[in-house]
């Protein structure tokens, strides 16, 4: 399922960060790679963008940049 | 053996956003620090230098990155400087209670090949989080030196430097231990392409050429450009190996190789903390996430972000005025000094009404932008910022924007320079420059003044419902311009909003004041200059020409009428006396102020206004609101007095004496408005585009901005204009 399908609370495990150039290397390079854990902490008030607790960082994305990251629960 | 008399060394310090780097530099430098920006491109360049161990050490604050892809300023910057200027040491700053992360960027500095320090700071933070770092072993591993400090209480800053003069002495090869080691088909990959660069490069480039080959694989524009610099007809063999093993690799793993690199260096670094890092507790519980339970709440995390702004926009513009008046008072009082001091002279006049009076209409706005500025430092050195972006940018992406430009964008509504200023907190170019084009569409507090006369005098009780309209078509310009340009102008690379939520931090008030006062010295240093001149520029066209000659003799005139009064002569002191002096008085003043209108008229900056009549008539706008924009240019308040003196409104104590004299004027309600959108859109004052020209680093986006938002005004006002005629509304 995509991270952006995820709630507040849920936890998952990223197994494919999908999208191109140099976001996505964005995204990796922050420490969201294949086999992390994530954990969802919240969405903003408006809905987007989201926060994510990975590898203890608290780290924000658009919604549509977390719908190109698929999880598994 | 005989020591050299003085030994220099460069340290460039290196790390994440809020790993605590700035904190760790003003411990070192103090208040001996140069700011400015790395040539060529307006990010921030600190340096700063200090005498320890008998060594001239020179620091370099790189900027905060989170790698060295050459994806953003910041990081070209940061690897240019490292691999260009060759400093004797770097020192990488990691944040221990985010140890995995940190050395992400860490281990690319290593691989760099220079002599490298690797700073453990804010461990007491990590060892309350219950985090162990075993910092012997990561020395051992990594084969460098390893320190570790708490940059916010001054700790470990001594040995940092200590060991960081040792490593600058010492004989340095790289260290061969543990390397990143990539899986078997990249290794391979870097082997042949390294075998080439070795081969046809040989020698030209100064970097190693195993970094080289890593780099071609994983596609490095900058690094070609380099090699193609250096040599362009060899470039070429090297190139189409790396484009062959790229594409073995993508064959191989269905993945980009510099996405197989990054993972790879991840692996890597997972390998290391499982044997230096330990964590005693799992799922913390700490400070910085009940924070945010609050301030970014669904409910109360808007009205409290609201209520921040509020105070911020409060202290800058409501305590900022007491400060302002001082200064008011001192120059009112340099100026009726060197009134009083001179004699009469055109000198004397340029003194008083150029230069006092242009420079002092903008060193008012200095204890605004201390203020500001203190409050972002506020906001950026805790943590808020980053939260403030997380909750304004829904909306702000709308305008196709990030949610940090949401701050500059509202400070515009108080004053456009320092708004301007704040664009810096922004990232990305791209961003910084679309916030500093349609941050003038904010209409700021000095043209208030324009339209509170203007509305005044022609729409009466509905005036506050004009000028909210006004308010209002300069946001939705805005809107439309951001859209706009970001999808021609500044396309691509909308900065991606992978931001991170840093822990919040008690701010250290050295670095607040030391933040505050940069700016300020940047705004009176910088702008004194351009500001100097368009003021000087300004007085010589309305001063000159000096001799003008009068439709009417007015010295003579005025010499007439007081005699023709002081033929009366009433009892002293009675009703009478006061009513025929009050109606004297009126009357020189009337004839004063139609010689000032005439002089004003005949200046070069009247001859220039009645030049450029035919640019503002298809829009309604004559001659005289012509000449009263242009003066605008300086500060746009004075567009007010100008009309004054073109009105003839003579010095009266009655306040709506203006309002009175443009009723009843050829100005319509209807041209009225037009001019009001003039003023809101046309190009921005003096200050704000010396403003533009420094933060933009570019007199290219300064012309832009300037043209654009006149364009913008004429086109906008033609319509109005034309639109309202035919409607019928003359």
């Amino acid at each position: 399922m995509q991270l952006s399908e995820l709630r507040e609370g849920d936890s998952a495990t990223i197994v494919k960060v999908g999208g191109s150039g140099s976001l996505r290397r964005r995204i990796l390079e922050m420490g969201i790679l294949k086999g992390t854990d994530i954990y969802v902490e919240k969405y903003a008030p408006l809905k987007d963008p989201l926060e994510l607790i990975v590898k203890g960082c608290h780290i924000s994305l658009r919604v549509e940049e977390a719908a190109r990251i698929k999880v598994e629960i | 053996m005989i020591e050299p008399p003085e030994k220099q060394f460069t340290i460039a310090l290196a790390g994440n956003p809020n790993a605590g780097k700035t904190s760790i530099f003003n411990h070192i430098t103090g208040t001996r620090q140069k700011v400015g920006n790395w040539p060529g491109v307006t990010v921030e360049k600190k340096e700063g230098s200090v005498w320890k161990h008998g060594c001239h050490l020179k620091i370099i604050d790189l900027p905060g990155t989170y790698s060295l892809t050459p994806f953003s300023i910041e990081e070209i910057v940061a690897r240019d400087f490292i691999l260009d200027e060759n400093p004797d040491v770097v020192v990488v700053i990691i944040d221990s209670s985010n140890l995995e992360r940190s050395l992400y960027l860490a281990t690319q500095i290593r691989e760099l090949d220079c002599r490298v320090v690797f700073v453990l700071n804010m461990a007491d933070v990590a060892r309350t989080r219950g985090i162990k770092i075993d910092a012997e072993k990561l020395a051992e591993l990594l084969d460098l030196p390893v320190v570790f400090t708490v940059g916010n209480k001054n700790e470990g800053i001594d040995d940092l430097l200590e060991k960081a003069i040792e490593l600058a002495e010492s004989e340095f090869t790289p260290p061969q231990k543990r390397k990143v080691k990539y899986n078997r088909d990249l290794e391979n990959a870097i082997a042949s392409v390294q075998t080439m660069v070795e081969s046809s490069l040989g020698d030209i480039l100064s970097y190693g050429t195993r970094w080289t080959a890593i780099k071609l694989i994983e596609d490095d524009k900058i690094v070609k450009e380099r090699i193609l610099e250096k040599a362009e007809e060899q470039a070429q063999t090297v190139f189409e190996e790396a484009v062959r093993q790229r594409r073995l690799l993508m064959e191989r793993f269905d993945e980009e190789p510099e996405i197989l690199t990054t993972d790879e260096r991840y692996g890597f670094i997972a390998g290391i903390i499982k044997e230096v890092h330990t964590t005693a507790i799992q799922q913390r519980v700490d400070i910085s996430r009940n924070i945010d339970l609050v301030l970014t709440n669904r409910f109360v995390g808007f009205p409290i972000f609201i209520l921040f702004i509020w105070a911020m926009f409060q202290a800058t513009f409501t305590f900022g005025e007491y400060p302002m008046a001082w200064i008011e008072i001192l120059v009112g009082g340099l100026s009726s000094g060197v009134n009083i001091l001179l004699p009469d002279s055109l000198f004397k006049d340029l003194l008083l009404n150029g230069i006092i009076a242009g420079v002092g209409s903008v060193i008012i706005f200095l204890p605004n932008i201390l203020i500001l500025f203190f409050c972002i430092a506020i906001f950026e050195d805790t943590g808020y910022m980053s939260r403030a972006a997380f909750l304004m940018d829904k909306i702000m992406h709308l305008i196709g924007l990030h949610g940090k430009s949401f701050i500059p964008m509202l400070m515009g509504f108080g004053c456009n320079v320092p708004a301007i200023m704040a664009s810096r907190t922004l990232e990305s170019e791209k961003d910084r420059i679309l916030t500093i084009l349609i941050t003038p569409f904010m209409s700021c507090s000095a043209k208030l003044p324009v339209y509170i006369v203007l509305a005044g005098a022609f729409f009466g009780a509905r005036a506050g419902t004009v000028i909210f309209s006004i308010y209002l078509l300069g946001i939705v310009l805005s809107i439309i311009t951001g859209r706009v340009f970001r999808s021609t102008l500044l396309k691509g690379a909308d900065a991606p909003f992978v931001m991170e939520l840093p822990p919040y931090r008690v701010p250290m008030a050295k670095s607040l004041m030391i933040h505050m006062w940069d700016r300020g010295k940047i705004f009176i240093k910088k702008m004194g200059k351009i500001i100097l001149l368009g003021s000087i520029v300004v007085w010589g066209l309305t001063a000159f020409p000096q001799h003008i000659d009068y439709s009417l003799d007015y010295d003579t005139e005025i010499q007439g009428v007081i005699r023709k009064y002081d033929a009366y002569r009433p009892v002293s002191g009675s009703d009478l006396q006061q009513d025929i002096e009050a109606r004297r008085d009126r009357e020189v003043e009337e004839l004063k102020a139609a010689r000032a209108a005439e002089k004003a008229e005949q200046s070069y900056m009247g001859r220039i206004g009645k030049l450029i009549a035919p640019v503002f008539s298809p829009i309604g706008i004559d001659w005289k609101g012509g000449v009263a924009l242009l003066t605008g240019f300086v500060a746009k308040e004075i567009v007010v007095s100008t009309l004054g003196v073109l009105y003839a409104v003579e010095d009266s104590t009655e306040p709506d004496a203006l309002e009175k004299a443009l009723a009843s004027s050829n100005l319509t309600p209807l041209t009225a408005f037009v001019m009001m959108v003039f003023v809101l859109l046309y190009m921005p004052c003096l200050a704000t585009v010396a403003a533009i020209r420094r933060e933009t680093g570019s007199i290219k986006w300064m012309t832009f901005s300037i043209v654009y938002t006149t364009t913008v005004a004429w086109g906008v006002s033609f319509i109005i204009y034309q639109g309202g005629r035919l409607l019928g509304y003359a």
